[in-house]
């Protein structure tokens, strides 16, 4: 079993620390519905965590529930050492949780810029009087903004399509400018809910890419959700999965790949 | 000639007139942007906003009429005069605490619903704010006099006579009303554009759930904008109040206001400018021209009047027919 407080290193010599987000006995319902069955497990820092499963066996809402969109019904939050009360997503993100979406939730009405902006929002802190007139702090602050968020359209390259509006890009840029937002805000836990579903194989080579080297040069830690097994293998640390709302299996590519329940989850098995 | 001059004055006096229609339409745009919402009681809480103004100015007790006929007192004032300034300002307070209510009694159950849903209930708002003016306040017809000049002015009277031989009738606080709209304009545009909470809130205008990943209160961006709306309804109220007194059908200005956005576009704040100058000048000049017997008189034979009660709506009508999305609103594009 993991050590608690010190971490591990990865078989690519990566160094993972101590438990970032600890989820324990989580449930959730909805009306009679049992989307989560009392699932534990923990995200370490640094790691790249992934969450899979078939169909409907709560992943996404196992997502949303780390990002305070859903209030789950038993079960603690632990983020950083300290237990986590009942709180809105957009203090979830103030803690430093950023996430993507799985249907794409950008602002198509404004470039592609402003929608990284965004991001920084509440890294902001000057008055509105001098940010509306444009003076002191304000324009310093400003400009740090803006230099930091070019970085990042640097990092993901996507300089060319800056002043776009969001609205009228391809899927696939979308997604990656989802991404770029969820950078702006230097999340220290970062959520991507299937990053790379329905991209085609090219798109998803980038977006892998992009996934390691933010993990890799940022340092942050990675919870995703995916449905592509292939990547799933190549990206990720440790792997939970579900089926049905619970938890099935719990641990790295290979261990997870090796369980039993998890092939008769994704091949299914004759009840007879 | 001497037409000409009469022409031009009533550009002139369009304009001015405009400007009144684009300060109630400022404040449908903003909510609009912002939460997609038609809120259809922004004629209302200028109304309301006046009355509150006029009520604090006299230095009435709210409520007077309700506690009198409830305990047998006889209340009527606090026999003081509060002056204009700090009376605003007590009244912007007050749309500030009624833009609190507003999210906590209203929008806030009512997250993610239709937009038509949040339509009715701001048809439900509307007779509520005029119910409660009403209770609060009184049915009376008030003056309101905040200090602002008012009447022909002569300066600009005895300079056109004496330039071009005319004297222009130009009313001194319609030439103030459009001072004061373009410091409201430039003011509203340098915070949507440049501050934070400017761009948060046209965050939360294009998609609830993005907005809140990125950290942005929807609660706190709500109350800020029907704040600012309440403000807008507060100088569009001092305004319409000044010129026309404070009276109920105060709130009947926000129908003008309507053709105004059709033209404008229901998301572009110089849309509402622009679009309220149009109806404007476009009303003036077109009732000028028709009523006139050298001119409709002579062209068409015959003369109409009264084309300022209808000529808004019917320009509005071409508008929808030719282009849905108003002069500067956002393209509508239909995705097969």
């Amino acid at each position: 079993m993991l050590d608690q407080t010190e971490g591990y290193t990865t078989a690519d010599g990566r160094q993972i620390g101590p438990v970032l987000l600890d989820l324990r006995g989580i449930t959730l319902r909805f009306g009679g519905v049992e989307a989560i069955k009392n699932i534990s497990f923990d995200i370490r820092q640094g790691e790249i965590r992934a969450i899979i499963g078939p169909n409907g066996a709560g992943k996404s809402s196992m997502l949303n529930v780390i990002s305070g969109f859903y209030v789950p019904q038993d079960g603690e939050v632990w983020f950083r050492g300290h237990k986590r009360g009942p709180m809105k997503p957009y203090e979830v993100a103030r803690l430093g949780i950023a996430r993507t979406f799985q249907n794409i939730a950008l602002f198509d009405g404004m470039s592609v810029l402003d929608n990284i902006m965004t991001g920084r929002l509440n890294k902001m802190k000057s008055g509105f009087i001098s940010q509306a007139i444009w003076w002191g702090r304000a324009e310093a602050e400003e400009i740090a903004n803006r230099e930091q968020v070019e970085r990042i359209i640097d990092f993901l390259e996507i300089q060319n399509i800056r002043k776009t509006p969001v609205g009228r890009l391809p899927y696939g840029l979308k997604k990656r400018v989802e991404l770029a937002r969820a950078l702006a805000a230097e999340p220290r836990l970062l959520l991507l809910d299937e990053p790379m579903a329905g991209m085609n194989v090219e798109e998803k080579e980038d977006m892998s890419r992009f996934i390691l080297d933010v993990n890799d040069e940022f340092g942050t830690t990675i919870a995703l959700i995916e449905h592509d097994m292939g990547v799933v293998m190549d990206l990720s640390d440790r792997v939970v999965v579900m089926d049905y709302g619970r938890k099935i299996g719990d641990g790295t590519p290979a261990e997870v790949r090796g369980n039993q329940e998890v092939i008769d989850a994704y091949l299914g098995v004759s009840h007879d | 000639m001497d037409q000409l001059l009469y022409a031009s004055e009533v550009i002139v006096n369009g304009l001015m007139t405009g400007v009144m229609y684009s300060l109630v339409a400022l404040g449908f745009v903003l909510i609009y942007k912002a939460s997609g919402v038609f809120n259809y009681a922004q004629g209302v809480m200028a109304l309301f906003a006046a009355l509150t103004l006029v009520g604090i100015m006299q230095g009435q007790v709210p409520f007077a009429h309700l506690i009198n006929a409830a305990f047998g007192t006889h209340l009527e004032n606090f026999g003081w005069n509060v002056p204009a300034l700090l009376a605003i300002l007590l009244t912007a307070a007050v749309m500030v605490l009624l833009a609190i209510a507003i999210e906590k009694l209203v929008l806030q159950h009512l997250v993610g619903q239709e937009p038509i849903i949040l339509f009715m209930a701001t048809i439900g708002l509307a007779y509520f704010l005029e119910g409660l003016g009403d209770v609060m306040w009184g049915a009376d017809v008030r003056t309101l006099d905040v200090g602002l000049p008012q009447g022909i002015s002569e300066t600009i009277e005895t300079a056109t006579n004496d330039w071009l031989g005319y004297g222009f009738f130009i009313d001194r606080l319609d030439i103030w009303a459009t001072i004061i709209a373009a410091v409201l304009v430039a003011a509203l545009v340098a915070f949507s554009q440049y501050t934070k909470q400017g761009r948060a809130m046209r965050a939360v205008a294009d998609d609830h759930q993005a907005a809140l990943s990125v950290g942005i209160s929807l609660q706190f961006i709500w109350i800020m904008v029907w704040s600012i709306a309440g403000f807008v309804a507060l100088v569009a109220g001092i305004m319409w109040g000044t010129k026309s007194g404070v009276q109920f059908s105060l709130s009947l200005i926000a129908l003008k206001a309507l053709p105004v956005l059709m033209l404008g576009g229901f998301t572009s704040i110089p849309g509402a400018i622009v679009g309220g100058l149009i109806i404007g000048v476009g009303e003036k000049l077109f009732e000028f021209i028709m009523s006139s017997p050298d001119l409709a008189g002579s062209w068409f034979g015959f003369t109409i009047s009264a084309t300022e009660n209808w000529f808004a709506y019917v320009l509005a009508l071409i508008f929808l027919v030719f282009r849905p999305q108003g002069l500067f609103g956002e393209r509508i594009i239909e995705r097969v």
